[in-house]
């Protein structure tokens, strides 16, 4: 690899590319993500190999390893190109019929597309399954195309363009004004708007300025950050090169988790291949711009993806939250101007600068802009990551792309933001995907969790798995989280095991009253968030489980389903 | 420095830049409570009972007075319907786990506090860190520190700093304000292991 030193030379390097790249020529796609791999595409990229191998097919098919293509329900997911045939729940025996019937011979094999399970419906090419089709893949959609590890697929398919437009076309002022203009807002949960936060960083005092991605993604249930920036690393990487540029900062840093190696190691090679080409480093692309970027891992804990606790941890101190009345976009890390973002803000960063805010902003409702990533789960027909515009409605989500509801069951409620957001009942389900919608009725987006409850599931047990969870992973710091969680969920535990009280709500309430306004952080402050929105739209829930001693979901083991408490045998 | 002059429950009172909000009340001889603050540490900010309500640009929230700074126009109420009510259940959730300690029953008398609201866990310690943070940074030993996190924290001995460094010390003692009960317990369990005859005998 040469290094690059200037736009043309980019723009050669591109056209050398792309034509080495024989369009016609056929290529499968792996789903390398988590989920696939986990249902066994280790073995069907094995029997893929073997088979063109047997068959001498080598210099006819490409294979190509790449990032989590989104259907994680119905993986290992497989893609044909050119035609982009999608094949699902791919076995090692489906494969030689495949190499022969659709590699070779051009022909769908037709019980291995997807079939929709209402109408009977055959969907052969990827862009014609409902799961796909119904969504808008600005982020995601590269996923099947590029093999994450070579940053040749990221400029084949148009990378790195915005940074060299942002460092040539663009004063790093224009940049920042195109980021407030396109209002893109802070997708790690606040909702904050970026651009906001980076102006306050650049106009910080001090000459040494850092900028952030946030990739630890602890929310239970969120997986998209992971699924964008391990299938698509150099999107991520591009969007913070550009922010450093607006913000001024020379000096990058990822935080992500330690116990996704593959993450780990997609993001080194991104990094030693865009530092080899010259965009990361010294004089970036001959522009004079200078920026290097170091990898930190957490150790485990929830709250280290709570900002300030992230830049403690990056300092080498434990990881809990900063208690100062000072944003960290103005003293962070070593007490220096820090912007942080979480993965996909910085992954939206590309697509603006090379669209333009108007185009951006031309997406979503009148505040929340774009698109927005959702981790799909629990009891809905195909979960797996999604990408729709901001304001589409839950129903939608939950129906259109979800499929709706296995098994016949009713869909009870949808729930945002895992143990620090809340849950709305079916009947607001037309409510749309907005962060002030979400929030105002007390089920803020979070980072983009949403977890789909049917009938069998019980509120009550629901808001206290999550105090279970918080209980655990609070930093236990101050007092209004780490008792207030405690009492909390010892009173839902017992409530559970039909031993409720009268007063039992009320006292809660109280508790959750003390741990949103006095709690030092904002996972304090969020932590009465699951019980306060399951109590506001699921009281019938409460009472029942205390003054009957009936759990109406029958999933309380120690109730009955008619009332009374079971009798210890 | 420059004075800034803030409003404290409706009184004026002048301050100097950088100072907290306890600390303007402090000159002016107002008291906030206060349970995990040392004028010789870093403000912690983890008790939260020094919480109190300001109103500035119109806005108004509540914040821990051991730890915001005095800024121009500032008003500050030190006792309000709110901020009563959280002192009053902040103690209550301690009161769970040492309900004998002085300082907590004082303050519950004055909030209303019902010492046996909450069930009994009593640990004695309510993690206010004083011990942690006096070791750290006034001795600059390190022997107390935490371990675990969220309800399972707890303050911890360090065998073979404490066998060093806790027998002619102890000044975190003191600083206690329950009855350095558990800490006198935790540095006895952190002796006990650091010392092989002892050692030998626990593992049998």
């Amino acid at each position: 690899m040469a290094r690059i030193s200037s736009v043309a030379e980019l723009e050669e390097l591109r056209k050398d590319i792309l034509s080495k790249r024989e369009p016609g020529k056929p290529w499968i796609a792996f789903c390398g993500g988590i989920g696939c791999l986990c249902l066994g595409n280790d073995r069907v990229i094995s029997a893929f190999a073997e088979e063109i191998r047997k068959q001498s097919l080598e210099a006819k098919v490409g294979l190509r390893m790449t990032g989590c293509h989104g259907f994680c329900e119905k993986g290992p997911s497989v893609v044909i190109y050119p035609e982009e045939v999608c094949y699902l729940e791919v076995t090692p025996e489906d494969v030689p019929e495949i190499i022969a019937q659709t590699v070779v011979g051009k022909k769908v094999i037709d019980r291995l597309v997807y079939t929709d399970p209402k109408t009977g419906e055959k969907a052969a090419h990827l862009f014609e399954i409902p799961f796909y089709r119904n969504q808008t893949r600005f982020l995601i959609g590269n996923n099947p195309r590029i093999n994450p590890r070579s940053i040749d697929d990221y400029l084949a398919a148009g990378g790195y363009s915005a940074l060299a437009k942002a460092l040539f076309e663009m004063s790093p002022e224009q940049v920042l004004a195109e980021i407030k203009k396109a209002n893109l807002r802070g997708r790690g949960g606040g909702g904050f708007p970026a651009g906001l936060k980076w102006e306050t960083a650049r106009n910080a005092p001090g000459e040494e300025k850092y900028v952030i991605v946030n990739a630890h993604e602890g929310e239970p249930g969120a997986f998209m950050d992971r699924a964008l920036f391990t299938g698509n690393p150099h999107c991520v990487l591009e969007g913070l090169i550009i922010g450093a540029y607006a913000i001024g900062a020379h000096q990058g840093f990822i935080y992500t988790r330690h116990d996704n190696p593959q993450l780990r190691e997609n993001i080194d090679i991104a990094l030693a291949q865009a530092k080899e080409y010259g965009l990361l480093g010294e004089n970036i692309l001959g522009s004079g711009f200078n920026f290097n970027v170091e990898v930190h891992l957490d150790i485990g804990i929830f709250v280290s993806g709570e900002s300030s606790a992230l830049m403690r941890s990056i300092e080498g101190k434990a990881p809990e939250p900063r208690p100062k009345y000072i944003r960290t976009s103005v003293s962070g890390i070593w007490e220096k101007p820090s912007n942080l973002n979480n993965v996909e803000t910085w992954a939206n960063v590309p697509m603006i600068i090379n669209k333009g805010s108007a185009w951006y902003a031309g997406i979503g409702t009148e505040r929340s802009k774009g698109t927005k990533l959702i981790s799909l789960s629990g009891k809905v027909c195909n979960t797996g990551v999604v990408e729709v515009p901001l304001g589409t409605p839950l129903k939608e989500i939950v129906y259109g792309i979800g499929g709706g509801i296995p098994n016949g069951k009713k869909l009870k409620a949808v729930h945002f933001g895992g143990p620090m957001g809340g849950s709305l009942p079916e009947s607001l389900i037309d409510t749309p995907l907005d962060f002030d919608a979400l929030a105002k009725l007390g089920a803020p987006m979070g980072a983009g969790a949403m977890l789909v409850i049917d009938e069998d599931t019980c509120m009550v047990d629901l808001a206290r798995h999550f105090l279970e969870f918080l209980a655990g992973e609070s930093c236990g710091k101050c007092v209004p989280c780490r008792e207030g969680i405690r009492q909390m969920l010892k009173i839902l535990t017992r409530i559970t095991k039909g031993k409720g009280k009268e007063g039992d709500l009320e006292l809660l309430e109280e508790l959750a009253g003390v741990t949103r306004e006095a709690a030092l952080c904002a996972l304090g402050r969020s932590a009465p968030n699951p019980f306060l929105s399951t109590l506001k739209y699921f009281r019938d829930e409460y009472e029942a489980h205390i003054k009957e001693k009936r759990c109406p979901a029958l999933s309380c083991k120690e109730l009955s389903a008619s009332g009374g408490a079971k009798k210890n045998e | 420095m420059s004075e800034i002059i803030i409003q404290i429950d409706g009184r004026d009172v002048a301050a100097r830049e950088g100072m907290t909000i306890l600390e303007a009340a402090q000159t002016a001889g107002i008291t906030i409570p206060t349970l995990c603050h040392h004028e010789k540490l870093e403000p912690y900010g983890a008790c939260r009972i020094c919480t109190v309500e300001i109103e500035n640009r119109g806005r108004t929230r509540l914040v821990a007075a051991c730890l915001y700074p005095v800024e121009k126009d500032l008003v500050v109420r030190t006792r309000s319907e709110k901020v009563d009510r959280i002192r009053k259940v902040i103690l209550e959730l301690l009161l769970a786990h040492a309900p004998e300690a002085t300082e907590l029953q004082v303050l519950a008398k004055e909030y209303g506090a019902d010492k046996d609201r909450f069930e009994k866990e009593s640990s004695f310690c309510i993690l206010c860190g004083l011990c942690v943070r006096y070791c750290a940074e006034v001795k600059k030993k390190h022997a107390v520190g935490f371990v675990d996190r969220g309800t399972g924290r707890e303050i911890s001995f360090i065998p073979e700093i404490a066998s060093r460094e806790c027998w002619n010390c102890k000044e975190c003692f003191p600083l206690c304000p329950t009855e350095a009960l558990q800490a006198a317990y935790v540095l006895t369990e952190a002796l006990i292991s650091s010392s092989p005859s002892f050692k030998l005998e626990a593992e049998e």
